[in-house]
């Protein structure tokens, strides 16, 4: 690991002033300390976001939920409030990875960093998230960009993300077996108005389908949308699945949440 | 006294692991310590056409950089093959020259070319990013069933084929296949795996200018081996004057057998620059540059009669050593796998021929079970095949087949002294509930599931093994093992065993041993092992050999002490000799109330001589003092055998396989401690279980492994395991006074065939390869949708 010089932001404020173009925010470190041991990034400088205390936290209102930016993984997973208002979040962050990730990792790296595989995407885009950062509000819909691409500009900072609570939701996860990364992952939201069917593992970068989520504001039944046969074209292949895998496994995942919302 | 040995006696080592006092090579730290990095060759095949130095000795805290050139300089030798081999038209095997650094080429990704000395680790890794080395890039050969078609990967090695080697008649096969009724065959590949120990390997050296020592702290599973083969092969010091050391070990299933690069270049450079070096594995290196298990292509054939009997074998395989062939690279596809091939049945007629192959791939060697898991898989894969094909139960196929009196003399090699392998098989079905999983079938059929049981019976030859035998095999060593047993004047006892523990619980099964045969109590009996300065000599721990040849070698001088005990008893209470007896610690004089307890016995041999009250004369012709030691070389292998069955539930839309019900029944003759031998099957399961559903090492088509990290690499975890349904039957081993087999490698043999059998009726018989990845059986699953809807 190359050198670099370590900072702890008090506020977001002092964190976005510290922040260059060789530069990246530290709060779980999950994907950042790796990378760069293993000499895949170099950073001059880490502006460690943790200790600002603003940045951490739940909050349940009637509508929705929010939760901080470096709000841990096993504090989603744990909160009563967030179980009972979104239960497949809660669930959703209790299968991240492993125990050691759980305790470090954060909400906001996570979507920051837009893993194609990563879990809390999905949550975003079903779930019509809307993300704060340190200088506007931006919906999930506009957040996700492409691989490890998002809306945030340099020194842009999450501060929080706020979730619509839906009627009825489920999360669920083909993962890796060696990784835990969803292989594929399907979240799907029924809220009042319409259907979202969030997908990630599947492609490049996590996205609506638009298909099923018709089909499911139809008729919200498995039904709707058994037998489907997506296009597989530009899903990913590699050795731990095929496009064609991938493309059946989306529709398996998609009707195993139907059935458990 | 009760005795110890079948009690669940809690481990000692326990409290020094759990507590974080285990003292492992990377926990060792001497003054003035460099720290060593490996240079290593990102490429598969190449040619090294230069290697640049110069600014790599610019950067900061470097000590030394030392490349192939000096190691051929200095006359240090290579790594080698333990085993030699002699091909079916009797010519010897190839084995190519294995430097431990590369001089001229690389053959497999990770094959170090150099070695950079710094004064930190930091300033070791900087420096080597630094060597600069020019390669001339080879095409590389990496599949085992092409590699014969490849280039020439080793000059002078035609079809890069080590031997081809046959045991068996051809032409009696023939014959049996001529008066078979019909004949199953089958077309497999065993994959290879990563042994992945917990503890990555590591070695300290350190020299002593003084004494013109090397010292060695090594992961090892068998220190003074190492010593030998650096000593003899690698020229590294003459023996008495290197000492390797293995301290706690954290796992090793065969990969901390071999002697490796890192071992002779750190102790050879430690005497060059005269300072300690330090060298850890990252676990990116362990992927790459640990030996592999495994890998195999076979076609096997089974020639039967209509009603079920077997008639003939034969198995055709092609098996990868990878770049180089290493200690037991070359036995483990012989003569570890064909003696076994023929599994726990009466075949008349058989043959193995296996061609080993080189690629360049990481070397492939001894992993748990090492052959018999190969062995048993072909032949229990067949088998399985063939009730299906016949029609018959697959329980009933296999008894009808299996032995029915011991000594069993096996069709190619083995006699297999004792076992009731029918026994086995119904102690099995009874635990699994054979008899319920039609409705079990029916339940899951129910909730859109497949269901789908298998069964394994599997023997292992293992207690490794007679000198005799191996070495007219072309073992390069007698495989014997050695015990010293010391009393202190006070009455403790130190035990000092060739074997090496490195989770085997040594510590604790060993000294039930002794404590049962000399009667002193288990706390004052301390077992020492792992540091060629201290024990006398010993041949290390692999093949499921510590409790059958190390743990026989305890027996053996601890009853040496015993009949020296009698004498000085005999001589102390003016008795004959013959009139005394041993028991619980205590020798008596029979038919009288005169004894004297082994301590007080123990203090006489140290303190010989009469002086008022005290009276310790020693016998005429015994010396003072007491310490017996004890070579055991085995009369015979020792054959552990079972019948395992499972069962799984596959979800066919998305393929995922999840196993169900998993029941182990062995044999290992006398348990000495049921929890620890609990603790092996259960291990030996999970890397079982892990070949057949998880791990893969897979290259891509230029050497690169795919599979190099854990995200990558499936490493079964606890919640991929059903509770485990383990019993027993025990027939004892008649060539041993204890009448143990052993345990370790068990569950690796008996789960691969077991778990995809079931995998496989599932599928309605349809293949698939292992691991049985949710992919592969989803692809199976709408296989089986069309082929029933087509059928309706």
């Amino acid at each position: 690991m190359k050198d670099f010089n370590y900072h702890s932001a008090k506020d977001s404020k002092e964190a976005s002033k510290l922040a260059s173009s060789n530069s990246a925010f530290l709060a779980g470190g999950m994907t950042t300390i790796p990378s760069m041991k293993l000499g895949l990034a170099t950073y001059k400088d880490l502006i460690d976001i943790k200790n600002i205390k603003k940045l951490s936290g739940i909050k349940v209102s009637g509508k929705s939920v929010i939760i901080g930016a470096a709000t841990k993984h096993v504090e989603v997973a744990n909160s009563k409030d967030v179980k009972k208002a979104i239960p497949s979040l809660s669930s959703l962050a209790e299968g991240i990875g492993d125990p050691q990730v759980r305790n470090r990792g954060t909400i906001g790296g996570s979507i920051a960093n837009n893993d194609p595989s990563a879990d809390y995407p999905s949550a975003c885009i079903a779930l019509n998230a809307t993300i704060h950062t340190n200088e506007r509000k931006i919906e999930a819909s506009k957040f996700f960009k492409g691989m490890f691409e998002t809306a945030l500009k340099k020194g842009e900072l999450i501060e929080a993300v706020e979730f619509q609570i839906p009627e009825k939701s489920s999360y669920q996860k083909h993962p890796n077996p060696a990784s835990r990364y969803a292989v594929v992952g399907v979240y799907v939201a029924k809220h009042k108005s319409d259907v979202n069917v969030a997908v990630t593992g599947a492609k490049s970068c996590v996205y609506n389908d638009k298909e099923m989520a018709k089909a499911l504001s139809g008729n919200f039944s498995s039904s709707s949308i058994d037998g489907m046969d997506l296009d597989s074209s530009d899903m990913n292949s590699d050795i731990h699945a095929s496009a064609e895998y991938r493309a059946s496994l989306v529709v398996t995942q998609a009707k195993k949440a139907v059935d458990a919302c | 006294m009760a005795s110890l040995v079948g009690s669940r006696v809690e481990r000692k080592e326990d409290k020094r692991f759990l507590t974080g006092k285990g003292r492992y090579t990377a926990d060792i730290n001497l003054a003035n310590q460099t720290y060593a990095i490996f240079v290593r060759s990102p490429h598969a095949r190449a040619s090294i056409k230069k290697i640049n130095i110069d600014k790599a000795l610019k950067s900061s805290g470097v000590v030394s950089i030392l490349t192939g050139k000096e190691i051929a300089d200095d006359k240090i030798g290579g790594l080698i093959a333990g085993w030699a081999i002699r091909s079916e038209d009797g010519t010897e095997m190839k084995c190519p020259g294995n430097p431990p650094l590369a001089k001229d080429n690389v053959n497999f990704v990770g094959d170090p070319v150099a070695v950079v000395i710094a004064e930190s680790l930091a300033e070791a890794k900087d420096a080597a990013e630094k060597v600069e080395v020019d390669y001339k890039i080879l095409k590389a050969v990496t599949s085992t069933a092409d590699a014969m078609n490849g280039d020439t990967i080793h000059e002078g090695i035609d079809k890069n084929l080590c031997f081809d080697w046959l045991l068996g008649d051809r032409q009696k096969v023939k014959e049996a296949f001529d008066k078979a009724d019909k004949v199953i065959s089958i077309d497999i590949i065993n994959n290879r795996l990563i042994p992945n120990a917990m503890e990555p390997r590591a070695c300290v050296a350190d020299y002593n200018a003084a004494s013109e020592e090397i010292t060695l702290y090594t992961t090892s599973q068998n220190p003074h081996l190492s010593r030998l083969i650096m000593s003899a092969f690698g020229n590294v010091a003459p023996e008495h004057k290197l000492r390797v050391v293995a301290p706690d070990v954290g796992g090793g299933f065969g990969s901390k057998i071999n002697v490796y690069n890192e071992d002779i270049v750190c102790s050879w450079a430690a005497k060059k620059i005269n300072r300690a070096i330090k060298w850890v594995a990252e676990r990116s290196e362990s992927f790459l540059t640990d030996i592999h298990g495994r890998d195999h292509v076979t076609h096997a054939e089974l020639a039967v009669t209509k009603d079920g009997k077997f008639l003939g074998f034969k198995n055709e395989t092609i098996a990868n050593l990878g770049a180089y062939a290493r200690v037991f690279g070359t036995v483990t596809p012989t003569y570890l796998f064909g003696p076994c091939a023929t599994g726990v049945y009466e075949i008349p007629a058989a043959y193995t021929n296996v061609k080993a192959v080189y690629t360049n791939t990481a070397p492939v060697d001894a992993y748990r079970g090492a052959g018999r898991p190969e062995a048993t898989y072909t032949i229990e894969r067949l088998v399985e095949k063939a009730s299906m094909e016949l029609g018959i139960d697959k329980t009933e196929l296999r008894i009808k087949n299996f032995p029915t009196a011991f000594p069993f003399k096996q069709t190619l090699v083995h006699t297999v002294d004792s076992g009731d392998y029918v026994a086995g098989m119904e102690k099995a079905k009874q635990m699994a509930d054979y008899k319920g999983f039609e409705a079990r079938r029916k339940e899951s059929e129910a909730k859109g599931k497949l269901r789908g049981i298998g069964v394994t019976s599997y023997f292992e030859a293992c207690g490794i093994a007679p000198s005799a035998a191996v070495m007219s095999l072309g073992c390069g060593v007698g495989l014997w093992e050695s015990a010293e047993v010391r009393f202190n004047p006070t009455g403790q006892v130190t035990v000092y065993t060739g074997s090496h523990s490195h989770g085997q619980s040594h510590q604790t099964t060993f000294a039930q041993i002794a404590a049962d045969e000399l009667g002193v109590p288990i706390e004052n009996i301390d077992i020492v092992h792992g540091d060629t300065d201290k024990g006398t000599f010993g041949m290390g721990t692999y093949g499921s050999r510590s409790l059958a040849v190390g743990g026989i070698a305890i027996v053996n001088a601890c009853k040496k002490i015993v009949e020296k005990g009698k004498r000085v008893t005999a001589k102390m209470l003016e008795a004959n000799p013959e009139d005394v007896e041993f028991k619980d610690g205590e020798f008596i004089v029979s038919k009288s109330n005169k004894k004297k307890t082994i301590g007080e016995v123990a203090f006489a041999c140290y303190l010989p001589g009469v002086r008022d009250e005290m009276k310790s004369p020693l016998p005429e012709g015994d010396e003072p003092g007491l310490k017996e030691t004890s070579f055991y070389d085995p009369s015979n292998f020792s054959f552990p055998a079972g019948t395992h069955i499972a069962e799984v539930e596959i979800d066919p839309e998305t393929g995922h396989v999840k196993l169900e019900k998993y029941t182990a029944c062995d044999d290992f003759g006398r348990i000495i401690n049921p929890m620890v031998v609990e603790g092996q099957v259960h291990g030996g399961l999970a890397q079982g279980i892990g070949q057949a559903l998880y791990e893969n090492a897979e290259y891509d088509e230029t050497g690169q492994l795919m599979t190099g990290s854990y995200m990558d690499y499936t490493m079964p975890r606890a919640d991929n395991f059903p509770e485990f349904n383990i019993g027993y039957t025990c027939t004892h081993a008649t060539t041993n006074p204890l009448g143990v087999k052993g345990c370790g490698e068990a569950g690796a043999i008996a789960a691969p065939p077991t778990v995809m059998n079931a995998v496989i009726d599932a599928l309605g018989g349809q293949e698939v390869t292992m691991p049985a990845t949710a992919e592969k059986v989803w692809k199976a699953c709408k296989n089986l949708k069309k082929s029933n809807s087509k059928a309706a």
